[in-house]
């Protein structure tokens, strides 16, 4: 259960609206369910308390729409950031992608965010209402009348158990307590792959990509592919596809995906998260996340605003590309 | 469509012995867009060249592939030849089936088959192919040399011979850098003033010269013939168009106890003052730091006896802005430090010094007037011990000092051993070293008249600790060749220090985007052939900023800069490459990964309005390249992840049409 | 006789400064290498977009090559240091992704090293070789 409560969040907005500090809020807006919650601009109190809220599913990373959102917000828009979203937060203001003074940050604390999918597999179809109370969820289904109790970490979302940070790096205000950084082990399944052989690896992915129907999910929703026209949208680019006509034309969109988000990305998660086929989408960032760090040294992105990614930027002595795979490890 | 024109050369038998050319001409003659394909002998010869000018006419060719030798070899023989039949130069393409086919494949149908591919590859590029034209910019015919020493002197007096008017920027209050400061000179032993102080004047007089001395650079904006440059004149509190140097106030000023920097601390000066006797421009300056009118408000001394009223205690600091055409760097270079080399005892005694301060202190305008005498007592030192490669050729793990070496110690050393023992036979001379390293016109004849007329102990070997005990210093070191410890009770160390770019540099090479290496020194252009140009147009590279040298050698290079800078401004206009980098503002994030990858700093960002697809208006930061600047690489190209950045010539698409035709 | 030999297609990436004069300079001094090599220019090896590489790879080559200057002799003088980071990581991927390691490689030729051009394209051509076809990264539909 989340520490911080919807009345907190939605009081703090409506002070922050009424004093005129803000002109809008950027928050979560609640759906058919209490699970399917999307991102909404809420202008005025009303709006808020209808609609705002704030529970164990509102996962969605907002710095991305920032990028947009603040283009039609002639005043400042107040913007509600969880620690790994503050990363991509900073990450977007080290690329000139808005303008900071047009926006109030307020972190907040966050407690991990539950996986839905988790969740339907515990506890099966027909969910009605979640709710929480501790550390524990307690479902509501058609199928019984007594809610199904499952304890909240068990159903944590993959980022989440893995999660790298519970830092603030960027706000105007903080509610609650900030946290620290996390010695996370969010590498390890890279490592599991790599130590497998290179048969299994291409049929673990193969698999695993195969499942892609280029929904564009995980473009949409990712904080770093912010690009005005993505290049496999520009019909000049030579890539240009909207569909991935064969299992070549998968890979090469997710690792040009990738590998455009490489140095980048904050490991927010947002990719696998929204992927409707559930691929694991952030193994292909973690993966370039791990081998930057290996390879030129530890580099967080976005965890201070204004540093220089690691692909555009260089060392006289770095390694070689060959010599990756020696560095790789035993996984030949 | 384009309508493409194909010509396969046999170079007599170079391409024919292993390409069937024929065949080629044939195949390539269905692909898309060819109109007309022919073979010849020798496409370059003026024949050849009429071929292909008459087809262009006949059959209103839009583009043509050429499949011949190198593009390095004969590709501006070809765009010549397009741009005299009318058709844009850029519109031509090589396919190398020369040194990339027929000499590097014997079997014939093998060879004529990748020839085939090759012109496959010119073609589908030519297809999009799009009429390129350089950019021309105008020339401002004035240079700005930053740094007075003798190196900006040089480029200075040598651009303005030429016919160019010179500004130089000099930080201190006058011209003349560390030659100014330095006795005698290797190998020759001529006075470094007797040599230098003639070429300062020479500036002074010369009318195509302006000085802004106690100034700096503090902006600089625009590009090679264009640059916008701000220049801060510090106040100097005395009016330099009225002061006639006479000296008086520096005479009478109350404030006596200012160590004087251009005897390195070793004496002291007055608040107001003139450097050194021949300083140009001859004029005093109010050292702010001391000046008791300045920090209190009263005293007025200098301005009493100043007949001519030159003193200004209100002046302030001036910012000037011009415009120049190239820019020459000669910032030049300091010692390094001593704080990391304590073994030596250098802050421990007074008679421990660098040998900088040991030419000051031989040089009859120096704190001892020329006599060699302790500092710490006035005593005439009977033993010396110079050290040799302090902070110099250091190992990268020790944290101290530089890996390279500072290529003049040797030299001037066996100058201060050689001078020593001339002028006092009674003294023994130690010099440790690692190398004694002695390239250059007489230089290691110099260095054995000092071991063997002058009879200067060299030994080969580091000197490990110097302790300062009652008035001797105690210097303990190995001999490497005899293998044996030593031990020197010695009246005076000579500390023979790096020596390591002026702190200024790096600011500098900022603001003119020019590029350093790891330890501060300006990169050349390129190491071998373009060794006084910086990569960055219109940036040139004078004397030690580029990296350890000495007085010859600074010289050379700095004409060499000069003759560089007036080949430019001979120049009215600059035509570009046209093969540069251009971004797509829609598509423009402006993420400024382009900007961080550029090397020369041709991209700018750029607020601009846009009316969006949903109707509403936005402010959008888009790159903007620099033409003139761009010299076509496409690091940026790679970096944009959208695409916007795309290089003309170039072009995505069109190396992506040669994979395709490659890997059909 | 057509001999119904398996031949690898090779597409190299040479800058025009180093690598791209390096094979001209194997050509002048009559080295050969296999013709399945066939040279792309490109002004600096850093104008090599991984997308040109995986699409190298769709059209149905067997191996890709980059070949730059030596670093620290980059004509545009740190070009090639981006290359090899960027090349780095995507051969890392690549790897990681199941493709074998052998099909891609980045060499430093310099314009004196015609032999060593030589050499690469001969060592490359035949490691290629020895892997087969490109079954794992080619676009079937566009193989003839």
């Amino acid at each position: 259960m989340q520490k911080i409560t919807r009345e907190q969040l939605i009081d703090k907005a409506v002070s922050l609206l009424s004093d005129g500090t803000v002109e809008c809020v950027l928050g979560w807006e609640k759906g058919q369910f209490d699970y399917d919650i999307t991102p909404a601009v809420f202008n005025d109190e009303n709006e808020l308390r209808e609609n705002f809220v704030w529970n164990d599913f509102c996962g969605a990373n907002f710095s991305k729409y920032l990028v947009s959102k603040t283009r039609k917000c002639n005043g400042k828009m107040l913007v509600f950031l969880k620690p790994c979203d503050t990363y991509s937060f900073n990450q977007l203001l080290t690329e000139h992608r808005f303008d900071r003074e047009k926006v109030y940050a307020v972190g907040i604390p966050c407690e991990g965010m539950a996986d839905i999918d988790k969740i339907k597999a515990a506890c099966g179809d027909g969910i009605i209402s979640i709710d929480a109370s501790g550390d524990k969820l307690n479902v509501h289904t058609l199928y019984s009348d007594e809610p199904i109790s499952v304890s909240a970490e068990s159903v944590f979302a993959e980022r989440c158990m893995n999660c790298k940070s519970k830092k603030h790096v960027a706000y105007d205000e903080l509610l609650g307590e900030d946290g620290d950084v996390i010695e996370s082990h969010r590498f390890d399944e890279v490592a599991e792959i790599e130590a497998m052989t290179p048969d299994e690896r291409f049929a673990f992915w193969q698999n695993e990509l195969s499942r892609c129907i280029r929904c564009n999910a995980c473009r949409d929703a990712c904080p770093a592919c912010t690009c005005e026209k993505c290049v496999f949208d520009n019909p000049n680019s030579g890539v240009e596809n909207k569909a991935a006509a064969n299992s070549f034309e998968e890979k090469m969109f997710h690792i040009i995906r990738a590998f455009h988000v490489a140095g980048r990305c904050t490991d927010c998660g947002e990719c696998s998260r929204v992927c409707p086929q559930h691929i694991p989408l952030h193994l292909l960032n973690r993966k370039f996340i791990k081998d930057i760090n290996s390879f030129y040294g530890d580099y967080q992105a976005g965890a201070e605003v204004g540093t220089r990614a690691p692909l555009v930027d260089y060392t006289t002595d770095d390694l070689e590309p060959g010599e990756v795979f020696e560095r790789g490890g035993d996984n030949a | 469509m384009q309508r493409i024109g194909v010509f396969v050369c046999w170079c007599g038998s170079n391409i024919a012995g292993t390409v069937d050319v024929q065949a080629v001409s044939d195949a390539l003659k269905n692909e898309p867009g060819v109109v007309f394909s022919t073979n010849y002998q020798y496409m370059c010869s003026q024949a050849g060249q009429d071929i292909i000018k008459q087809a262009i006419a006949e059959h209103k060719l839009t583009g043509i592939v050429v499949c011949s030798c190198s593009p390095r070899m004969h590709e501006a023989t070809f765009r010549k030849t397009a741009a005299a039949a009318g058709l844009n130069p850029y519109m031509v393409e090589i396919a190398n089936i020369r040194e990339q086919c027929s000499w590097v494949h014997k079997d014939m149908p093998i060879g004529t088959e990748k020839a085939i591919i090759l012109g496959k590859a010119a073609v589908a590029k030519v297809n999009l192919n799009t009429p390129l034209t350089p950019g021309e910019t105008p020339v401002t015919k004035r240079a700005l040399v930053i740094g007075g020493g003798i190196a900006g002197i040089q480029t200075a007096l040598d651009i303005a011979d030429a016919g160019f008017p010179v500004d130089i920027v000099e930080k201190k209050p006058t011209i003349g850098g560390k030659m100014a400061q330095l006795d005698k000179t290797f190998p020759t032993l001529d006075c470094a003033a007797c040599i230098l102080t003639p070429k300062m004047v020479d500036v002074a007089q010369n009318d195509k010269i302006r000085i802004f001395s106690y100034s700096e650079v503090t902006d600089v904006k625009g590009f090679v013939g264009n640059f916008d440059v701000t220049i801060k004149k510090h106040a100097r509190y005395v009016k330099e168009d009225v002061c006639t140097g006479c000296g008086l106030c520096t005479e009478k000023c109350p404030q006596k106890k200012v160590p004087n920097e251009f005897n390195l601390g070793m004496d002291n000066r007055r608040a107001i003052y003139i450097p050194f006797a021949q300083a140009v421009p001859k004029v005093a300056t109010i050292d702010p730091n001391y000046c008791t009118m300045l920090k209190t408000g009263k005293c007025g001394v200098c301005s009493k006896v100043c007949t001519a009223g030159a003193i200004d205690y209100k002046q302030k600091d001036e910012f000037i802005e011009e415009k120049y055409g190239a820019i020459v760097v000669a910032t030049g270079y300091n010692p390094i430090s001593m704080d990391k080399f304590d073994e030596f005892a250098y802050s421990q005694s007074k008679d421990v010094i660098t040998s900088l301060e040991f030419e000051r202190l031989t040089n009859a305008a120096g704190p001892t007037a020329g006599k060699l005498l302790r500092p710490s007592d006035g005593k005439h030192p009977h033993t010396i011990v110079f050290v040799q490669c302090v902070g110099s050729r250091c190992d990268s793990c020790a944290q101290k000092g530089k890996e390279y070496c500072s290529k003049i110690c040797c030299m001037y050393t066996a100058k201060h051993a050689m001078l020593t023992r001339d002028k006092y036979p009674d003294t023994d001379v130690y010099v440790f070293y690692i190398d004694v390293r002695t390239p250059g016109k007489n230089f290691d004849e110099f260095y054995r008249r000092a071991v063997e007329e002058y009879d200067v102990h060299y030994v080969k070997g580091m000197v490990g600790k110097v302790t300062p005990e009652g008035d001797k210093l105690k210097v303990q070191a190995s001999d490497l060749l005899t293998n044996k410890q030593m031990h020197i009770d010695a009246d005076l160390v000579v500390l023979a220090a790096a020596i390591e770019p002026d702190k200024s540099a790096r600011p500098l090479a900022t603001m003119l985007t020019a590029s350093m290496d790891t330890n501060d020194f300006f990169t050349e252009a390129h190491p071998k052939l373009r060794p006084v140009e910086s990569p960055t147009a219109g940036v040139f590279l004078s004397g030690t900023c580029q990296g350890p040298k000495d007085i010859p050698e600074t010289v050379s290079q700095a004409g060499a800069a000069a003759s560089k800078v007036i080949g430019l401004l001979a120049k009215d206009k600059l035509t570009g490459n046209p093969c540069v980098a251009h971004s797509d503002e829609w598509m423009c994030n402006g993420c400024s990964s382009c900007e961080r990858v550029c090397p020369y700093g041709a991209i700018t960002y750029e607020d601009k309005e846009f009316r969006m697809p949903d109707r509403t208006t936005a402010i959008r930061r888009i790159a903007v390249v620099n033409p003139a600047v761009c010299q076509g690489c496409g690091a940026c190209t790679v970096a944009c992840p959208s695409g916007a950045m795309d290089l003309r010539g170039f072009a995505s698409s069109q190396i992506m049409a040669e994979v395709d035709a490659i890997c059909k | 006789m057509q001999i119904n030999e398996y031949k690898p297609l090779i597409v190299a990436f040479c800058c025009n400064w180093c690598s791209y004069a390096g094979a001209d300079l194997a050509g002048n001094n009559r080295l050969n290498y296999p013709a399945d090599v066939k040279i792309i220019r490109v002004p600096c090896s850093c104008r090599v977009n991984p997308m040109f590489v995986l699409r190298a790879f769709q059209r149905g080559a067997d191996g890709v090559i980059i070949c730059g200057c030596h670093p620290g002799d980059c004509h545009y003088t740190s070009g090639n240091y981006f290359t090899r980071r960027r090349m780095a990581l995507l051969f890392s991927m690549l790897d990681y992704l199941g493709i074998e390691r052998e099909r891609t490689r980045v060499e430093w030729v310099s314009a004196a090293e015609g032999a060593k051009f030589a050499a690469t394209m001969n060592d490359f051509t035949e490691k290629v070789a020895a892997l087969g076809e490109n079954k794992r990264l080619e676009d079937l539909r566009c193989k003839r």
